[in-house]
């Protein structure tokens, strides 16, 4: 009797919070001060389930067969230049690299090929607020803006080498949330990743407009120590949706029913 | 203001439309400002341009060839930014961040009224985005605000350039001062338009402080270290990116009775130098890289993202020492390069040393450092002994003894074929561990000066000692950290010297 109403009070409990999606993770919602901000007040962000992997090239393969208008060489050039895909062989799939990279990040997609790939699984692309809320965790802890060495560590990853083949998804940084990959793998493509808002040049900060974060001193920044956050507003404003970079990858997450 | 701020937390599009329009706001005003001063202060128009050409761009300590041309043209510089792994001393790699795949950035040479156009490409492989301002732009940001560039990407603008003078360029791109501690930093001069006065020798030296997570001369690959930058205590202050840049046979070079020119830069981030050259003195300097010329001068300072130019003819032969006078960067942190001056010596100019004669006082004793000895101690074979005292006398002997073991007659004894120590290491093994003063004489030669007790650890020592043993035409020869731990334990005066 108590089992079964255990097994009731389980479904219930799924029925209200939904159940989380494959290889997908349950983001906790909550608030943070993003870096640029000038005011006190924090970002809130909703509950929502994200990607555990980066989106691998293997993904990307199953993807592009079933909507061909994607495929390499296919695909409208206002929506990916002619760098789409450079790294596959044929205008589907891999081919030679294909043992390599399969199940490495895809990268050289374009930002609408991303969205448009999120939107087909029933999903979307993250927002800045979101992804960097994500980007906050350490393995241990959910905010670790205060942790030093965790930035140091991000810091060390943006200042390495490229490798030539991009490894595998899943085998490196874990975050607490057992989110994979999050950093030291990739950047990613944000749905909002133009309203950045750093300008060109970053040390207009006193001049335009005063939200924009100033690279320069971190003058307006929360934590002007968080030099690995403004690397990645500084990337994030330097594409176009059109762009195909060989270390911009993507993820998607997805809304919780309410 | 409000409205803004709601609309940001929004993140909707419309702020880049907002933020756009006041772009243009400012770059009216600024059109509008430049006009204004062009009419108050320029004495001629701007000069008509005639042709194009593709500007030559050199590695550092290399310059272009000077500008004949007696007219103003079209230049067109393509510049490349590559992050690449490099060694920023021997045995220490560093992740460098590079305008063309140097440290400093290529040199740029132009002339005054030169329309430049300016070809900013980021490597497909680079992690970051790049920009560049050259200082030697008239406008916004100076070229920062126009050539943000994503990998695998090229942007194009043009300036005039309407100021002479030699100038650094440097990234811009958040956060800056990371982006110019990795190494994004070279120098541009514009010629003015009747040119330079000829010199025989032209070289390209550029300063710069960096911040790794080992200490100076810890060996393997080191990340940058950010908490070092903001506290601006570098590990490595620097001639042309890397300990013996322009030492050795990388030293740069000129004949007695030449003159020389050096175009020195200080990159930064943090530092200011103070450049001075051991045993010359500047004829003429352009104060901080522009017009003004001073003359007979020792030390110039040159400030963080400056530069200045510095003229000498060189009438002695000898090795003459590059340093930034701020001196324990010059003999801990690396900032030492040397011209090397060859032909016949003028002993008019220069006696060399006359006479040398016992003096006595209340000085005269070894200087001691810290004794203490540092890291593990590891079983290593005669050959990667070899390859980590190499290493090691980069960092610690060469300044003085120099990379080919000759040392400095007259001031640092030769370690190459020493007959000092031959068929004895002890003896070295001992000055290194214990420091050595007083008159000796090495292959005839009589030095008499003051080397300090050095801050090494058995290992360390055993592995220098065996590298200088096996190198400079020695005899050859093994050292154990035991032996080393032998004669330190002894204490001083305890061998013979």
């Amino acid at each position: 009797m108590r089992k079964l109403l255990f097994i009731i009070m389980m479904y219930i409990f799924n029925l209200s919070v939904g159940q989380t999606p494959k290889s997908m993770v349950y983001i906790e919602g909550g608030t943070y001060v993003p870096l640029y901000s000038l005011d006190t007040g924090k970002v809130k962000v909703a509950s929502f389930y994200m990607d555990k992997f980066p989106v691998t090239n293997a993904d990307f393969e199953k993807f592009v067969d079933q909507y061909p208008e994607w495929q390499k060489g296919k695909v409208k050039p206002i929506y990916a230049d002619k760098k789409y895909l450079q790294h596959w062989q044929y205008s589907n799939k891999l081919g030679k690299d294909s043992i390599a990279l399969k199940n490495s990040p895809a990268v050289n997609i374009s930002w609408f090929a991303a969205k448009k790939y999120c939107e087909c699984q029933d999903k979307r692309l993250s927002t800045v607020a979101e992804w960097e809320y994500v980007a906050l965790a350490s393995e241990t802890k959910k905010n670790a803006s205060a942790n030093k060495a965790f930035y140091q560590k991000i810091l060390d990853w943006y200042g390495n080498a490229s490798t030539d083949r991009l490894p595998n998804v899943g085998k490196k940084f874990k975050n607490v949330y057992g989110v994979y990959d999050i950093h030291g793998l990739v950047w990613e493509w944000n749905l909002d990743f133009i309203s950045a808002l750093a300008t060109r040049d970053s040390r207009d900060g006193n001049n335009l407009d005063k939200n924009e974060f100033c690279g320069a001193g971190g003058k307006g920044a929360k934590n002007p120590g968080n030099y690995a956050a403004f690397m990645r507003y500084a990337m994030r404003s330097s594409l176009k949706a059109n762009y195909n970079i060989p270390n911009v990858g993507f993820r998607c997450v997805k809304d919780v029913k309410k | 203001m409000k409205k803004i701020k709601c609309l940001i937390k929004n993140y909707q599009y419309i702020i880049v439309l907002i933020c756009s329009s006041l772009l243009f706001t400012a770059c009216k005003n600024n059109s509008s400002g430049e006009r204004a001063r062009s009419t108050i202060w320029s004495t001629e128009p701007t000069e008509k341009i005639v042709g194009e050409e593709k500007a030559i761009l050199t590695d550092p300590p290399m310059v272009p060839p000077a500008i004949t041309r007696d007219h103003a043209t079209k230049v067109i510089v393509e510049l490349e930014v590559i992050e690449k792994e490099m060694e920023i001393m021997e045995g220490v790699k560093y992740m460098f961040w590079t305008f063309g795949g140097t440290v400093p950035g290529k040199f740029i040479r132009v002339r005054e009224g030169d329309l430049v156009e300016f070809h900013l490409k980021n490597n497909p492989n680079s992690k970051m985005p790049h920009n560049i301002d050259l200082h030697a732009v008239t406008g916004q940001g100076g070229g920062a605000s126009s050539t943000f560039t994503a990998p695998g990407h090229e942007t194009v603008f043009s300036f005039t350039a309407l100021n002479k003078g030699l100038f650094i360029y440097h990234c811009a791109t958040a956060p800056v001062g990371m982006h110019i501690a990795n190494g994004m930093y070279g120098m541009i001069l514009v010629e003015p338009k009747e040119g330079l006065p000829k010199v025989d020798k032209e070289y390209y030296v550029c300063q710069g402080d960096f911040y790794t997570k080992g200490a100076y001369g810890e060996a393997g690959t080191q990340p940058f270290e950010m908490s070092k930058a903001l506290t601006e205590t570098p590990d490595y202050v620097l001639f042309n990116g890397k300990v013996g840049s322009l030492t050795g046979d990388k030293a740069i070079t000129a004949k007695p009775g030449e003159k020389v020119r050096l175009f020195v830069g200080n990159g930064g981030p943090n530092l200011v130098s103070s450049f001075h050259v051991i045993g010359e003195i500047f004829d003429n300097v352009y104060v901080e890289g522009g017009e003004l010329i001073n003359h007979n001068l020792q030390t110039t300072l040159i400030p963080a993202g400056g530069s200045s130019i510095v003229e000498f003819r060189c009438e002695i032969p000898g090795n003459y020492i590059l340093v930034d006078h701020s001196i324990f960067r010059t003999f801990n942190k690396g900032t030492l390069g040397i011209l090397k001056v060859e032909g016949e010596p003028n002993k008019a100019i220069y006696s060399g040393q006359l006479d040398d004669r016992i003096y006595q006082s209340e000085g005269g004793a070894v200087q001691n450092m810290p004794t203490e000895a540092k890291g593990p101690v590891k079983l290593l074979t005669k050959d990667e002994r070899i390859a980590a005292g190499k290493a090691t006398f980069a960092s610690t002997c060469q300044a003085c003894h120099q990379a080919d073991g000759n040392g400095i007659p007259g001031a640092f004894p030769p370690l190459a074929g020493s007959d000092y120590f031959k068929g004895n290491p002890s003896k070295i093994i001992y000055t290194v561990t214990h420091g050595l003063s007083g008159a000796i004489t090495v292959k005839g030669k009589p030095y008499n000066g003051v080397m300090p007790t050095q801050t090494l650890s058995d290992e360390e020592v055993a592995n220098v000692v065996t590298y200088v043993l096996n190198s400079f035409g020695n005899g050859g020869g093994e050292v154990t950290p035991v032996q080393v731990s032998v004669i330190r334990k002894a204490g001083p005066a305890t061998t013979t010297k």
